[in-house]
C-alpha cells in the first residue's frame, strides 16, 4: 500500500471530523441525517462559504483578509439601495462585484507596493467598508424587487424528496468548483501556492509576485462581494450593521478546512468542509434545544485548537523526515 | 483662572514636552496628538473647557484620559507582545472574561470586591498564560494561537454570566472605573501606575533587551543564551493581566458585565495604538510610552468625532484613513520613494537650528525589517 502523502492529512482529518459530526447528529436525532437538513445547511451557510473561498486564496498566499464581514454588509446595503432607486438587479449585482474587486485590488496594491502588513491594511478595509455602508444608508432596507421576490425562488432544483436545493446553495457550490479550478489547475493558482510557501523563492524563480498578490486580494474582494450578493438573496434585505465578525467565521472555516495559516498548504474543498463543520455544529445545537448559542463559539474554539495542534505536529514530522 | 490663560499654560507645557522629546522616536506620536489637539483648540468650541465640580476636574480632555484608559492599559501589554514579533488578538475576549468573572463572584456569590477583582485578574493571567503556552510551548503562529481564545473567549464569558447582563452596585467595583483620586479620574492613576511598573520591569532590568532581541531574531537570541520561550510566555501572560485590568475598568464604567460587547474590537484599537506609537509590527524595538500616547491619540480622535457630531457609525472611515496614513509613513518603501520630495524640506529646515528632530521621515530607521 502506498503511503498517504502528508499534504493530504489535514484534508483527511477535516473529512473525518465532518463525518463524525454528521454521524453524531444522525444517531442522536432521527431527522438529522435527512437530505433536507443537509440542503438547509448549504443554504444557511452559503454566504459564509462564498466569502471563505476568497479568504482561502488570501491565506494560501500567506496573507490574511479581515475585511470580509464589512464587505458582505457593504455590498448588501449597496444592492438594496440601488434596487430601491430603481436600478436593474443585474446591473446592481455587477456594480457590487466590481466594487468588491476594486476594494480588494486597492488593499492588494497597498500591501504589495508599500510592504505594509496585510493584517493592518485589511483592518483599515474593515473599518472603511463598515463606515461606507452606513454612508449609503444607516438602516436596514428590505428588497421587494420582483427579481428577488419571484425569480429567485423558481431557480431551485428538487434534489431529493422534500429537499430543494435553493439558488444560494448553488452559488456556494459553484464558487467551490470555480475556486478549486483556479487554485489547482491554473498558472495563477500555482503562483499563489508558491508565494505562500516562500515569497522570496517565488520572486527569484521569476514568478510575477506583484501581479499575483494584487490579483489574490482582488479575487478575495470578488468572492467577499459575491458572498454579499448571496447574502441579499438569503436575507432579502441589506443592513450595514450586519455580519460583524463574519471574517472570524471565514478564517475559522479555512483553518478547520486544513489550510495552513502560514500559507502555501491546503486545498479549497477543505474550506467547503470547514464551513459545513461550523454549520453542522450550529445545527446540532439547534436540534438539541437546551444548549445555548455560546457553546457554538466554545466548540469552534476547541476545534480550531485541535486543528492547529494537528497541523503543527504534521509540519514538525515533515521537518524531521527531511 | 480664565480659559485662555489655562489654554496658554497647557500649550506652553505641551510645547516644552515636545521640545524635550525632539530626539526621541515618540516625537512623532506626541506631535500627531498635538496637531489633533490644535485642531480641536480652534474648531471645536468647548473642547478645552475645564471645570471643577465637587472637587473633581471635568472637561473633554479629562474625558479623553478617562475613556482612553482601557486602550492605554491594553496597549501596555500589546506593545510587549508585538515587540516579540507576535500579536494578541484575544485581549477583547479576555476583557469580557474578566468582567464576567468579577461581576459573577460579586453578585451571585456575594464575595467582597477585593476577592472578585483578584480572582478576575488571576483568571486573565491564566488566559494570557494559555496564549503563551500555545505560542512559546507549541510554536503556534501568534495570530492563530490567540484567535482560538478570541473566538472561544466570548463564549466562555457568556457561559460564566449564563448569557445575562449582570448589574452591580458594589462601591469598590464602581470606583474602579468611575472614581476620582486627587480630582482626577482613578483610571488615570491606574494607567500611570501600570506604565511605571511596566517601565521599571522592562527598562530597569534586562527583560526589555531580551524582548527586543527575541523580536529582532528569535534564533540568534536563543543562541546567545536568552530563553526565548520564557520571554514569549511572559509577555503573553502580562498581556492577559493588562486585558483583565482593562476589562474590570470597562465593566465598572457601565456598572455591568455584558459578555457580548465588552472589549469588542478593542484589540484592533490596541494594535493600532502600538503601531501609532512607533513600534513596528515586525517586532524588535518597542516604545512603551509611545504605545500609551498612541492610545491617547486614538481616544482623542474618537472624542473629536463625537464633538464634531460625526455619527459613530461613520467614524470608522476617517479612522481607517488615519491607519493607512500612519502605516504609509512607517513603510520603508514609501519613505524611500518619497525621499525626493521630503529631502529638500529637510535641507531647508536643517539650518533652522540643532533643535529640530533627527527623525524626519527620510532618515532610515534603526530597526531594519526582518526578511
Amino acid at each position: 500500500m502506498t503511503r498517504l502523502n502528508p499534504k493530504y492529512i489535514p484534508l483527511m482529518a477535516t473529512a473525518v471530523v465532518l463525518a463524525a459530526v454528521f454521524g453524531t447528529g444522525s444517531v442522536l436525532y432521527p431527522n438529522f441525517g435527512t437530505p433536507r437538513v443537509f440542503v438547509n445547511l448549504l443554504n444557511d451557510n452559503a454566504f459564509v462559504g462564498v466569502a471563505a473561498i476568497g479568504e482561502s486564496f488570501v491565506i494560501l498566499s500567506g496573507g490574511i483578509d479581515l475585511s470580509v464581514g464589512s464587505m458582505v454588509a457593504f455590498v448588501g446595503i449597496l444592492i438594496a439601495k440601488l434596487l430601491q432607486v430603481g436600478c436593474d438587479p443585474f446591473l446592481a449585482i455587477g456594480i457590487a462585484l466590481c466594487a468588491g474587486i476594486f476594494a480588494g485590488a486597492v488593499m492588494g496594491c497597498l500591501i504589495h507596493f508599500f510592504e505594509m502588513p496585510p493584517f493592518l491594511v485589511t483592518l483599515a478595509g474593515l473599518f472603511c467598508l463598515r463606515g461606507l455602508g452606513f454612508v449609503i444608508y444607516p438602516e436596514s432596507i428590505g428588497i421587494d424587487h420582483p427579481f428577488y421576490a419571484q425569480m429567485l425562488p423558481q431557480l431551485s432544483i428538487l434534489v431529493a424528496p422534500k429537499a430543494v436545493l435553493p439558488f444560494t446553495a448553488m452559488c456556494f457550490l459553484a464558487s467551490v468548483l470555480v475556486g478549486t479550478f483556479i487554485a489547482s489547475f491554473t498558472r495563477f493558482g500555482r503562483n499563489v501556492y508558491a508565494i505562500g510557501s516562500n515569497e522570496n523563492s517565488a520572486r527569484l524563480m521569476g514568478l510575477p509576485v506583484a501581479q499575483t498578490k494584487i490579483l489574490t486580494y482582488a479575487l478575495a474582494g470578488f468572492f467577499s462581494a459575491a458572498g454579499g450578493v448571496v447574502a441579499t438573496f438569503y436575507m432579502q434585505s441589506g443592513n450595514p450593521a450586519s455580519f460583524v465578525g463574519l471574517e472570524l467565521d471565514a478564517i475559522a472555516s479555512v483553518v478547520i478546512g486544513g489550510i495552513l495559516l502560514t500559507g502555501g498548504v491546503g486545498f479549497i474543498p477543505g474550506t467547503l468542509m470547514g464551513v459545513l463543520i461550523l454549520g453542522l455544529i450550529q445545527t446540532l445545537i439547534n436540534f438539541n434545544g437546551t444548549l445555548n448559542s455560546w457553546w457554538t463559539k466554545i466548540v469552534i474554539g476547541v476545534l480550531l485548537l485541535i486543528f492547529i495542534v494537528l497541523q503543527k505536529l504534521i509540519s514538525r514530522r515533515a521537518v524531521t523526515q527531511l | 483662572m480664565s480659559d485662555w490663560l489655562s489654554d496658554l499654560i497647557f500649550w506652553i507645557v505641551f510645547a516644552a514636552i515636545l521640545l524635550g522629546l525632539r530626539r526621541q522616536r515618540i516625537f512623532w506620536t506626541v506631535g500627531a496628538l498635538g496637531l489633533l489637539l490644535l485642531f480641536n483648540q480652534f474648531f471645536t468650541p468647548g473642547f478645552f473647557h475645564l471645570q471643577v465640580l465637587d472637587g473633581h476636574l471635568y472637561g473633554s480632555r479629562i474625558d479623553v484620559l478617562n475613556q482612553g484608559a482601557k486602550v492605554m492599559l491594553l496597549s501596555l501589554g500589546m506593545v510587549l507582545v508585538i515587540a516579540t514579533g507576535g500579536v494578541d488578538l484575544s485581549v477583547g475576549a479576555v476583557m469580557a472574561i474578566a468582567a464576567a468573572v468579577s461581576s459573577r463572584l460579586l453578585v451571585t456569590q456575594h464575595l467582597p470586591a477585593g476577592v472578585a477583582i483578584a480572582v478576575a485578574l488571576a483568571v486573565s493571567i491564566l488566559a494570557g498564560a494559555w496564549n503563551g503556552l500555545l505560542v512559546a510551548g507549541f510554536g503556534v503562529q501568534p495570530i492563530v494561537a490567540t484567535l482560538v481564545l478570541m473566538v472561544a473567549g466570548r463564549g466562555i464569558a457568556q457561559l460564566i454570566t449564563e448569557g445575562q447582563i449582570i448589574n452591580f452596585l458594589d462601591p469598590t467595583m464602581v470606583y474602579l472605573g468611575n472614581g476620582h483620586l486627587l480630582g482626577l479620574p482613578f483610571t488615570l492613576t491606574l494607567v500611570v501606575v501600570m506604565l511605571l511598573l511596566t517601565h521599571f520591569l522592562v527598562r530597569r532590568t534586562a527583560l526589555g533587551l531580551f524582548i527586543e532581541s527575541v523580536g529582532d531574531n528569535d534564533e540568534a537570541s536563543r543562541y546567545s543564551g536568552i530563553n526565548a520561550k520564557q520571554v514569549k510566555f511572559l509577555v503573553y501572560t502580562f498581556s492577559g493581566l493588562c486585558a483583565g485590568l482593562a476589562g474590570l475598568v470597562a465593566c465598572s464604567n457601565i456598572k455591568s458585565a455584558d459578555a457580548n460587547n465588552i472589549g469588542l474590537y478593542l484589540e484592533l484599537d490596541a494594535i493600532l495604538a502600538v503601531v501609532v506609537g512607533g513600534t513596528s509590527l515586525q517586532g524588535g524595538r518597542f516604545y512603551l510610552v509611545g504605545a500609551v500616547v498612541g492610545g491617547l491619540f486614538i481616544q482623542t480622535l474618537t472624542t473629536t468625532f463625537y464633538a464634531k457630531n460625526v455619527s459613530s457609525d461613520i467614524a470608522p472611515v476617517p479612522k481607517a484613513l488615519v491607519i493607512i496614513a500612519v502605516c504609509l509613513l512607517q513603510s520603508e518603501v514609501f519613505r524611500t520613494r518619497f525621499a525626493r520630495v521630503l529631502s529638500p524640506i529637510e535641507k531647508f529646515l536643517k539650518p533652522v537650528g540643532s533643535w529640530l528632530p533627527r527623525h524626519l521621515p527620510t532618515t532610515a530607521r534603526h530597526d531594519s525589517p526582518k526578511s
